[in-house]
Protein backbone atom coordinates (compact mmCIF):
# COMPACT_ATOMS: atom_id res chain seq x y z
CA UNK A 1 0.00 0.00 0.00
CA UNK A 2 2.68 2.47 1.37
CA UNK A 3 4.92 1.94 -1.74
CA UNK A 4 2.56 2.77 -4.03
CA UNK A 5 2.94 6.76 -2.27
CA UNK A 6 6.78 6.23 -2.42
CA UNK A 7 7.01 9.33 -5.52
CA UNK A 8 5.00 11.48 -2.57
CA UNK A 9 7.52 9.79 0.21
CA UNK A 10 10.36 11.58 -1.91
CA UNK A 11 9.10 14.25 -2.54
CA UNK A 12 8.48 15.44 0.82
CA UNK A 13 12.23 14.30 1.89
CA UNK A 14 13.46 16.37 -0.87
CA UNK A 15 11.38 19.42 0.11
CA UNK A 16 12.89 18.60 3.72
CA UNK A 17 16.42 18.82 2.07
CA UNK A 18 16.22 21.69 0.28
CA UNK A 19 14.31 23.58 3.53
CA UNK A 20 16.73 22.73 5.37
CA UNK A 21 19.78 23.71 2.68
CA UNK A 22 18.16 27.03 2.41
CA UNK A 23 17.73 27.52 6.53
CA UNK A 24 21.69 26.56 6.92
CA UNK A 25 23.00 28.57 4.11
CA UNK A 26 23.90 31.49 5.98
CA UNK A 27 25.73 30.00 8.82
CA UNK A 28 27.83 28.01 6.27
CA UNK A 29 28.46 30.50 3.92
CA UNK A 30 27.65 33.71 5.94
CA UNK A 31 30.30 35.86 7.52
CA UNK A 32 30.94 34.42 11.11
CA UNK A 33 31.71 38.05 12.82
CA UNK A 34 28.94 37.62 15.37
CA UNK A 35 28.40 41.37 16.38
CA UNK A 36 24.81 41.94 18.12
CA UNK A 37 24.27 44.84 19.25
CA UNK A 38 20.23 46.01 21.18
CA UNK A 39 19.75 47.58 18.05
CA UNK A 40 20.43 45.11 15.63
CA UNK A 41 18.26 42.44 17.06
CA UNK A 42 15.45 44.35 17.51
CA UNK A 43 12.76 43.96 15.62
CA UNK A 44 11.70 45.98 12.58
CA UNK A 45 10.25 49.31 13.59
CA UNK A 46 10.21 52.28 11.68
CA UNK A 47 11.41 55.50 13.03
CA UNK A 48 10.17 54.42 16.49
CA UNK A 49 11.76 52.92 19.69
CA UNK A 50 11.23 48.79 18.82
CA UNK A 51 8.19 48.06 20.99
CA UNK A 52 8.94 44.37 21.89
CA UNK A 53 6.40 42.25 22.91
CA UNK A 54 5.26 39.08 22.27
CA UNK A 55 1.66 38.50 23.19
CA UNK A 56 -0.40 40.64 20.54
CA UNK A 57 -4.00 41.12 20.22
CA UNK A 58 -5.76 41.31 16.91
CA UNK A 59 -9.08 42.15 15.71
CA UNK A 60 -12.22 39.71 16.86
CA UNK A 61 -12.87 39.77 12.44
CA UNK A 62 -10.10 37.36 12.26
CA UNK A 63 -12.11 34.45 14.69
CA UNK A 64 -15.19 35.31 12.92
CA UNK A 65 -13.68 34.62 9.65
CA UNK A 66 -12.27 31.33 11.13
CA UNK A 67 -15.42 30.18 12.65
CA UNK A 68 -17.08 30.86 9.03
CA UNK A 69 -14.36 29.41 7.66
CA UNK A 70 -15.07 25.86 9.55
CA UNK A 71 -18.39 26.09 8.52
CA UNK A 72 -18.25 26.14 4.66
CA UNK A 73 -15.21 24.05 4.30
CA UNK A 74 -17.25 21.36 5.88
CA UNK A 75 -19.89 21.86 3.37
CA UNK A 76 -17.18 22.02 0.60
CA UNK A 77 -16.25 18.47 2.26
CA UNK A 78 -19.60 17.23 1.96
CA UNK A 79 -19.93 18.05 -1.52
CA UNK A 80 -16.88 16.26 -2.61
CA UNK A 81 -17.94 12.44 -2.01
CA UNK A 82 -21.49 13.46 -3.95
CA UNK A 83 -19.80 15.03 -6.45
CA UNK A 84 -17.81 12.01 -7.85
CA UNK A 85 -21.04 9.96 -7.03
CA UNK A 86 -23.31 12.26 -8.30
CA UNK A 87 -23.98 10.35 -12.54
CA UNK A 88 -24.73 7.07 -10.38
CA UNK A 89 -26.62 8.68 -7.73
CA UNK A 90 -28.87 11.36 -10.22
CA UNK A 91 -32.10 13.11 -9.25
CA UNK A 92 -32.10 12.00 -5.48
CA UNK A 93 -28.38 13.42 -4.92
CA UNK A 94 -28.90 16.45 -6.69
CA UNK A 95 -32.36 17.13 -4.22
CA UNK A 96 -30.55 15.88 -1.20
CA UNK A 97 -27.28 18.56 -2.59
CA UNK A 98 -29.92 21.26 -3.22
CA UNK A 99 -31.15 20.91 0.20
CA UNK A 100 -28.31 20.79 2.13
CA UNK A 101 -26.81 23.93 0.30
CA UNK A 102 -30.40 25.77 0.67
CA UNK A 103 -30.08 25.33 4.00
CA UNK A 104 -26.41 26.71 4.33
CA UNK A 105 -27.66 29.48 2.57
CA UNK A 106 -29.90 30.26 5.10
CA UNK A 107 -27.22 30.76 7.43
CA UNK A 108 -24.81 32.26 5.42
CA UNK A 109 -27.86 35.06 4.60
CA UNK A 110 -28.05 35.60 8.43
CA UNK A 111 -24.37 36.15 8.63
CA UNK A 112 -24.47 38.66 5.95
CA UNK A 113 -26.80 40.28 7.18
CA UNK A 114 -25.39 40.54 10.66
CA UNK A 115 -22.57 42.24 8.73
CA UNK A 116 -19.55 39.28 9.94
CA UNK A 117 -18.70 39.35 6.44
CA UNK A 118 -18.16 43.48 6.43
CA UNK A 119 -14.53 43.57 7.52
CA UNK A 120 -13.98 46.22 10.32
CA UNK B 1 -8.13 -5.01 5.89
CA UNK B 2 -9.43 -1.72 5.12
CA UNK B 3 -6.36 0.36 3.62
CA UNK B 4 -5.82 2.94 5.34
CA UNK B 5 -4.33 5.20 2.37
CA UNK B 6 -6.87 5.86 -0.17
CA UNK B 7 -5.52 3.46 -3.47
CA UNK B 8 -3.09 5.05 -6.03
CA UNK B 9 -4.12 4.10 -10.35
CA UNK B 10 -1.05 2.95 -11.15
CA UNK B 11 2.38 2.29 -9.55
CA UNK B 12 5.47 1.53 -10.43
CA UNK B 13 8.33 -0.73 -9.23
CA UNK B 14 9.98 1.27 -6.92
CA UNK B 15 13.49 2.40 -8.61
CA UNK B 16 11.46 3.82 -11.16
CA UNK B 17 9.00 5.31 -8.33
CA UNK B 18 12.38 7.30 -7.01
CA UNK B 19 13.76 7.88 -10.55
CA UNK B 20 10.70 9.83 -11.86
CA UNK B 21 10.45 11.76 -8.34
CA UNK B 22 14.03 13.12 -8.95
CA UNK B 23 13.20 13.56 -12.11
CA UNK B 24 9.97 15.85 -11.62
CA UNK B 25 11.48 17.83 -8.89
CA UNK B 26 14.78 18.54 -10.92
CA UNK B 27 12.75 19.97 -14.01
CA UNK B 28 10.06 22.14 -10.98
CA UNK B 29 13.51 23.06 -9.56
CA UNK B 30 15.03 24.36 -12.72
CA UNK B 31 11.92 26.32 -13.56
CA UNK B 32 11.51 28.42 -10.50
CA UNK B 33 14.28 30.26 -11.52
CA UNK B 34 13.44 30.53 -14.84
CA UNK B 35 9.65 32.33 -14.05
CA UNK B 36 11.73 34.34 -11.58
CA UNK B 37 13.67 35.96 -14.44
CA UNK B 38 10.78 35.47 -16.70
CA UNK B 39 8.55 37.65 -14.63
CA UNK B 40 11.40 40.69 -13.61
CA UNK B 41 11.80 41.25 -17.85
CA UNK B 42 7.93 41.27 -18.31
CA UNK B 43 7.65 43.35 -15.31
CA UNK B 44 10.19 45.85 -16.93
CA UNK B 45 8.76 45.52 -20.32
CA UNK B 46 5.13 46.11 -18.87
CA UNK B 47 6.47 48.97 -17.09
CA UNK B 48 8.86 50.51 -20.11
CA UNK B 49 12.14 49.49 -18.75
CA UNK B 50 14.59 46.59 -19.81
CA UNK B 51 14.72 44.23 -16.32
CA UNK B 52 17.52 42.81 -15.54
CA UNK B 53 20.03 42.66 -18.12
CA UNK B 54 23.61 43.17 -16.56
CA UNK B 55 24.20 39.65 -15.40
CA UNK B 56 25.04 36.92 -18.27
CA UNK B 57 23.46 37.71 -21.70
CA UNK B 58 20.66 39.30 -21.24
CA UNK B 59 20.81 38.95 -17.45
CA UNK B 60 19.70 35.19 -17.48
CA UNK B 61 22.23 34.51 -14.65
CA UNK B 62 20.65 37.20 -12.55
CA UNK B 63 18.97 34.96 -10.17
CA UNK B 64 22.10 32.93 -9.30
CA UNK B 65 23.17 36.11 -8.46
CA UNK B 66 20.37 36.97 -6.54
CA UNK B 67 21.02 33.93 -4.75
CA UNK B 68 24.61 33.81 -4.39
CA UNK B 69 24.02 37.36 -2.59
CA UNK B 70 21.25 36.05 -0.27
CA UNK B 71 23.53 32.86 0.58
CA UNK B 72 26.49 34.98 1.48
CA UNK B 73 24.32 37.18 4.04
CA UNK B 74 24.34 36.68 8.01
CA UNK B 75 22.64 34.20 10.14
CA UNK B 76 20.30 36.52 11.88
CA UNK B 77 17.06 36.30 14.07
CA UNK B 78 15.89 39.16 16.22
CA UNK B 79 16.27 38.46 19.42
CA UNK B 80 12.32 38.25 20.08
CA UNK B 81 11.59 35.46 17.46
CA UNK B 82 11.00 32.05 18.78
CA UNK B 83 13.83 29.99 17.35
CA UNK B 84 13.37 26.79 16.53
CA UNK B 85 10.03 27.93 14.88
CA UNK B 86 11.29 30.79 13.37
CA UNK B 87 13.42 28.59 11.72
CA UNK B 88 11.24 25.35 11.03
CA UNK B 89 8.73 27.74 9.15
CA UNK B 90 10.57 28.61 6.36
CA UNK B 91 10.96 24.78 5.78
CA UNK B 92 7.55 24.00 6.31
CA UNK B 93 6.54 26.29 3.32
CA UNK B 94 9.06 24.71 0.93
CA UNK B 95 7.73 20.99 2.05
CA UNK B 96 4.29 21.41 1.43
CA UNK B 97 4.87 23.53 -1.89
CA UNK B 98 7.94 20.36 -3.08
CA UNK B 99 4.81 17.69 -1.81
CA UNK B 100 1.81 18.97 -3.98
CA UNK B 101 3.92 19.02 -6.91
CA UNK B 102 3.66 15.44 -6.72
CA UNK B 103 0.46 14.91 -7.75
CA UNK B 104 1.10 17.40 -10.97
CA UNK B 105 0.66 15.27 -14.26
CA UNK B 106 2.80 15.66 -17.07
CA UNK B 107 1.14 13.20 -18.96
CA UNK B 108 -0.51 9.77 -19.07
CA UNK B 109 1.36 6.37 -18.60
CA UNK B 110 3.68 6.16 -21.70
CA UNK B 111 6.21 3.15 -22.69
CA UNK B 112 9.90 3.78 -22.24
CA UNK B 113 12.30 1.27 -22.76
CA UNK B 114 9.52 -1.76 -22.49
CA UNK B 115 8.70 -0.04 -19.04
CA UNK B 116 4.92 1.55 -18.56
CA UNK B 117 6.03 4.57 -16.91
CA UNK B 118 3.81 7.26 -15.40
CA UNK B 119 4.30 10.89 -15.57
CA UNK B 120 3.07 12.27 -12.56
CA UNK B 121 4.86 11.85 -9.05
CA UNK B 122 2.00 9.80 -7.66
CA UNK B 123 -1.76 9.31 -9.15
CA UNK B 124 -3.31 8.79 -5.66
CA UNK B 125 -7.67 8.41 -6.33
CA UNK B 126 -7.96 11.31 -4.25
CA UNK B 127 -6.27 13.43 -6.37
CA UNK B 128 -7.53 17.23 -5.54
CA UNK B 129 -7.63 16.90 -2.13
CA UNK B 130 -4.25 16.11 -1.54
CA UNK B 131 -2.99 19.09 -2.85
CA UNK B 132 -5.99 21.05 -0.50
CA UNK B 133 -4.49 19.15 2.05
CA UNK B 134 -0.69 20.22 1.77
CA UNK B 135 -2.35 23.94 0.95
CA UNK B 136 -3.62 23.86 4.37
CA UNK B 137 -0.27 22.92 5.51
CA UNK B 138 1.29 25.57 4.18
CA UNK B 139 -0.64 28.13 6.19
CA UNK B 140 1.36 26.95 9.22
CA UNK B 141 4.31 27.82 7.31
CA UNK B 142 2.96 31.91 6.94
CA UNK B 143 1.57 31.38 10.09
CA UNK B 144 4.19 30.32 12.46
CA UNK B 145 6.51 32.53 10.72
CA UNK B 146 4.81 35.58 11.50
CA UNK B 147 3.84 34.54 14.55
CA UNK B 148 7.48 33.26 15.75
CA UNK B 149 9.43 36.71 14.33
CA UNK B 150 7.96 38.62 17.52
CA UNK B 151 7.53 42.09 15.55
CA UNK B 152 4.34 43.49 15.05
CA UNK B 153 3.92 43.97 11.35
CA UNK B 154 5.50 40.41 10.73
CA UNK B 155 2.52 39.15 13.24
CA UNK B 156 -0.39 41.46 11.22
CA UNK B 157 1.25 40.20 8.25
CA UNK B 158 0.64 36.57 9.24
CA UNK B 159 -3.01 37.15 10.56
CA UNK B 160 -3.99 38.56 7.11
CA UNK B 161 -2.78 36.10 5.21
CA UNK B 162 -3.84 33.67 7.59
CA UNK B 163 -7.71 34.72 6.86
CA UNK B 164 -6.91 35.38 3.28
CA UNK B 165 -5.80 31.89 3.02
CA UNK B 166 -8.76 30.36 4.58
CA UNK B 167 -11.25 32.66 2.96
CA UNK B 168 -10.49 31.76 -0.69
CA UNK B 169 -9.85 28.16 -0.13
CA UNK B 170 -13.70 27.53 0.15
CA UNK B 171 -14.38 29.08 -2.78
CA UNK B 172 -11.24 27.09 -4.45
CA UNK B 173 -12.62 24.18 -3.12
CA UNK B 174 -16.31 24.94 -4.32
CA UNK B 175 -15.06 25.81 -7.88
CA UNK B 176 -13.30 22.67 -8.27
CA UNK B 177 -16.79 20.44 -7.17
CA UNK B 178 -18.07 21.16 -10.61
CA UNK B 179 -15.14 19.60 -12.45
CA UNK B 180 -15.51 16.41 -10.40
CA UNK B 181 -19.33 16.31 -10.94
CA UNK B 182 -18.59 16.37 -14.82
CA UNK B 183 -15.43 13.95 -14.32
CA UNK B 184 -16.71 11.47 -11.83
CA UNK B 185 -13.67 11.15 -10.39
CA UNK B 186 -10.99 13.09 -8.33
CA UNK B 187 -7.88 11.63 -9.95
CA UNK B 188 -6.38 14.41 -11.68
CA UNK B 189 -5.41 11.59 -14.73
CA UNK B 190 -8.38 10.49 -14.73
CA UNK B 191 -9.94 14.10 -14.99
CA UNK B 192 -8.05 14.97 -17.53
CA UNK B 193 -9.12 11.29 -19.69
CA UNK B 194 -12.58 12.53 -18.84
CA UNK B 195 -11.45 15.85 -20.82
CA UNK B 196 -10.78 13.78 -23.79
CA UNK B 197 -14.04 12.67 -24.45
CA UNK B 198 -16.62 15.35 -22.93
CA UNK B 199 -14.02 18.46 -24.11
CA UNK B 200 -12.18 20.71 -22.42
CA UNK B 201 -13.80 21.73 -18.96
CA UNK B 202 -12.89 25.08 -19.27
CA UNK B 203 -16.68 24.83 -21.58
CA UNK B 204 -18.97 23.96 -19.66
CA UNK B 205 -17.01 25.18 -16.42
CA UNK B 206 -16.02 28.95 -17.64
CA UNK B 207 -17.68 30.41 -14.31
CA UNK B 208 -15.73 27.93 -12.21
CA UNK B 209 -12.39 28.25 -13.99
CA UNK B 210 -12.79 31.84 -13.04
CA UNK B 211 -13.30 31.60 -9.47
CA UNK B 212 -10.65 28.99 -8.98
CA UNK B 213 -8.25 31.33 -11.25
CA UNK B 214 -9.00 34.17 -8.85
CA UNK B 215 -8.81 32.10 -5.46
CA UNK B 216 -5.13 31.02 -6.77
CA UNK B 217 -4.18 34.27 -7.33
CA UNK B 218 -5.26 34.74 -3.79
CA UNK B 219 -3.93 31.54 -2.47
CA UNK B 220 -0.39 32.14 -3.34
CA UNK B 221 -0.68 35.55 -2.26
CA UNK B 222 -0.03 37.03 -5.73
CA UNK B 223 -0.89 40.56 -6.94
CA UNK B 224 -3.42 41.88 -6.64
CA UNK B 225 -3.79 39.65 -3.64
CA UNK B 226 -0.46 40.06 -2.12
CA UNK B 227 -2.05 41.68 0.71
CA UNK B 228 -0.03 39.85 3.56
CA UNK B 229 3.37 41.75 1.96
CA UNK B 230 1.40 44.76 1.35
CA UNK B 231 4.83 47.08 1.16
CA UNK B 232 3.31 50.09 2.18
CA UNK B 233 1.06 49.45 5.05
CA UNK B 234 3.12 46.24 6.93
CA UNK B 235 6.85 46.17 5.31
CA UNK B 236 6.86 42.80 4.36
CA UNK B 237 4.21 41.05 6.07
CA UNK B 238 5.26 37.65 7.48
CA UNK B 239 8.71 37.75 6.34
CA UNK B 240 9.81 41.47 7.61
CA UNK B 241 12.21 39.67 9.90
CA UNK B 242 13.17 37.40 7.44
CA UNK B 243 16.50 37.31 5.38
CA UNK B 244 19.32 35.85 3.51
CA UNK B 245 17.89 31.65 3.88
CA UNK B 246 14.58 32.07 5.37
CA UNK B 247 13.40 34.76 2.53
CA UNK B 248 14.92 32.93 -0.20
CA UNK B 249 12.63 29.69 1.19
CA UNK B 250 9.47 31.50 1.03
CA UNK B 251 10.19 33.50 -1.91
CA UNK B 252 11.21 29.85 -3.20
CA UNK B 253 7.53 28.27 -1.97
CA UNK B 254 5.84 31.15 -3.67
CA UNK B 255 7.25 30.74 -6.83
CA UNK B 256 7.06 26.88 -6.86
CA UNK B 257 3.30 27.13 -5.65
CA UNK B 258 2.42 29.22 -8.53
CA UNK B 259 3.73 27.03 -11.10
CA UNK B 260 2.08 23.97 -9.13
CA UNK B 261 -1.49 26.39 -8.78
CA UNK B 262 -1.06 26.98 -13.28
CA UNK B 263 -0.27 23.15 -13.75
CA UNK B 264 -3.56 21.98 -11.51
CA UNK B 265 -5.31 24.65 -13.59
CA UNK B 266 -4.02 23.37 -16.88
CA UNK B 267 -4.82 19.75 -15.33
CA UNK B 268 -8.40 20.15 -14.50
CA UNK B 269 -9.86 22.93 -16.75
CA UNK B 270 -7.73 22.83 -19.73
CA UNK B 271 -7.03 19.52 -20.89
CA UNK B 272 -3.68 18.88 -18.90
CA UNK B 273 -1.68 16.78 -22.10
CA UNK B 274 -4.24 16.91 -24.67
CA UNK B 275 -4.01 18.94 -27.73
CA UNK B 276 -7.21 21.29 -28.96
CA UNK B 277 -9.04 20.17 -32.22
CA UNK B 278 -8.63 16.30 -31.15
CA UNK B 279 -4.80 16.09 -32.27
CA UNK B 280 -3.44 12.93 -30.87
CA UNK B 281 -1.09 14.11 -28.39
CA UNK B 282 2.34 11.50 -28.60
CA UNK B 283 3.41 10.19 -25.50
CA UNK B 284 6.80 11.86 -24.92
CA UNK B 285 5.33 15.00 -25.98
CA UNK B 286 3.16 14.85 -22.92
CA UNK B 287 4.81 17.03 -20.54
CA UNK B 288 6.36 19.39 -22.76
CA UNK B 289 2.58 20.52 -23.91
CA UNK B 290 1.46 20.50 -20.25
CA UNK B 291 4.95 22.60 -19.25
CA UNK B 292 3.81 24.74 -22.13
CA UNK B 293 0.18 25.37 -21.25
CA UNK B 294 1.35 25.60 -17.53
CA UNK B 295 4.27 28.88 -18.70
CA UNK B 296 1.01 30.72 -21.07
CA UNK B 297 -0.54 30.53 -17.40
CA UNK B 298 2.16 32.02 -15.59
CA UNK B 299 2.82 34.95 -18.08
CA UNK B 300 -0.86 35.56 -17.26
CA UNK B 301 -0.30 35.49 -13.45
CA UNK B 302 2.53 38.04 -14.33
CA UNK B 303 0.30 40.39 -16.37
CA UNK B 304 -2.03 40.44 -13.69
CA UNK B 305 0.45 41.72 -11.68
CA UNK B 306 1.83 44.09 -14.07
CA UNK B 307 -1.60 45.44 -14.72
CA UNK B 308 -4.15 45.05 -11.59
CA UNK B 309 -3.88 47.58 -8.72
CA UNK B 310 -3.67 45.90 -4.85
CA UNK B 311 -7.02 45.61 -3.27
CA UNK B 312 -8.08 47.02 0.04
CA UNK B 313 -8.60 44.29 2.72
CA UNK B 314 -12.18 44.76 2.88
CA UNK B 315 -12.63 44.82 -0.88
CA UNK B 316 -10.46 41.70 -0.59
CA UNK B 317 -12.31 40.05 1.70
CA UNK B 318 -16.01 41.02 0.48
CA UNK B 319 -14.57 39.69 -2.86
CA UNK B 320 -13.93 36.03 -1.27
CA UNK B 321 -17.59 36.01 0.97
CA UNK B 322 -19.71 38.07 -0.86
CA UNK B 323 -18.96 37.29 -4.37
CA UNK B 324 -16.80 34.24 -5.12
CA UNK B 325 -18.44 32.36 -3.15
CA UNK B 326 -22.13 32.78 -3.71
CA UNK B 327 -20.74 32.45 -6.99
CA UNK B 328 -18.81 29.53 -6.70
CA UNK B 329 -22.04 27.53 -5.27
CA UNK B 330 -24.37 28.96 -7.51
CA UNK B 331 -21.78 26.75 -10.44
CA UNK B 332 -21.67 24.04 -8.25
CA UNK B 333 -25.68 23.41 -8.04
CA UNK B 334 -26.07 24.20 -11.93
CA UNK B 335 -23.30 22.01 -13.18
CA UNK B 336 -24.76 19.07 -10.64
CA UNK B 337 -28.69 19.65 -12.41
CA UNK B 338 -26.81 19.63 -15.69
CA UNK B 339 -25.36 16.30 -14.98
CA UNK B 340 -27.76 14.63 -13.95
CA UNK B 341 -30.51 15.78 -16.96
Amino acid sequence: MLNSYLPAIVFLLLGGVVGTAFALMNGIFGPKTNRRSASKTSPYECGLPSDVQQGFRFGISFYMIAMLFILFDIEVIFLYPIAVKLKEFGAFALVETSIFVALLFVGFGYVWRRGALSWR
Amino acid sequence: MTPILATVNYSEPWWIQIIKALVIFAVGLQLIPLVLLAERKMLGRFQGRYGPNRVGPFGVMQPLADIIKLATKESFRPRTSVGFIFMAAPAISIITAVATLAIVPFGNTVDIFGTKVGLYGVDPSIGILYAFAFGGIAFYGLMLGGWASGSKYSFLGAMRSAAQLISYEISQGLALVGVVMLAGSLSLTEIVDAQATQGWFIVPQIVGFVVFLVAGFAETNRAPFDLPEADAELVGGYITEYGGGGFTSFFFAEYLNVIVVSAITVTVYLGGWLLPFGWHTPGLAMPFIVIGKTCLLIFLFIWVRATLPRLRYDQLMSLGWKILLPIATINTLATAVMVVT
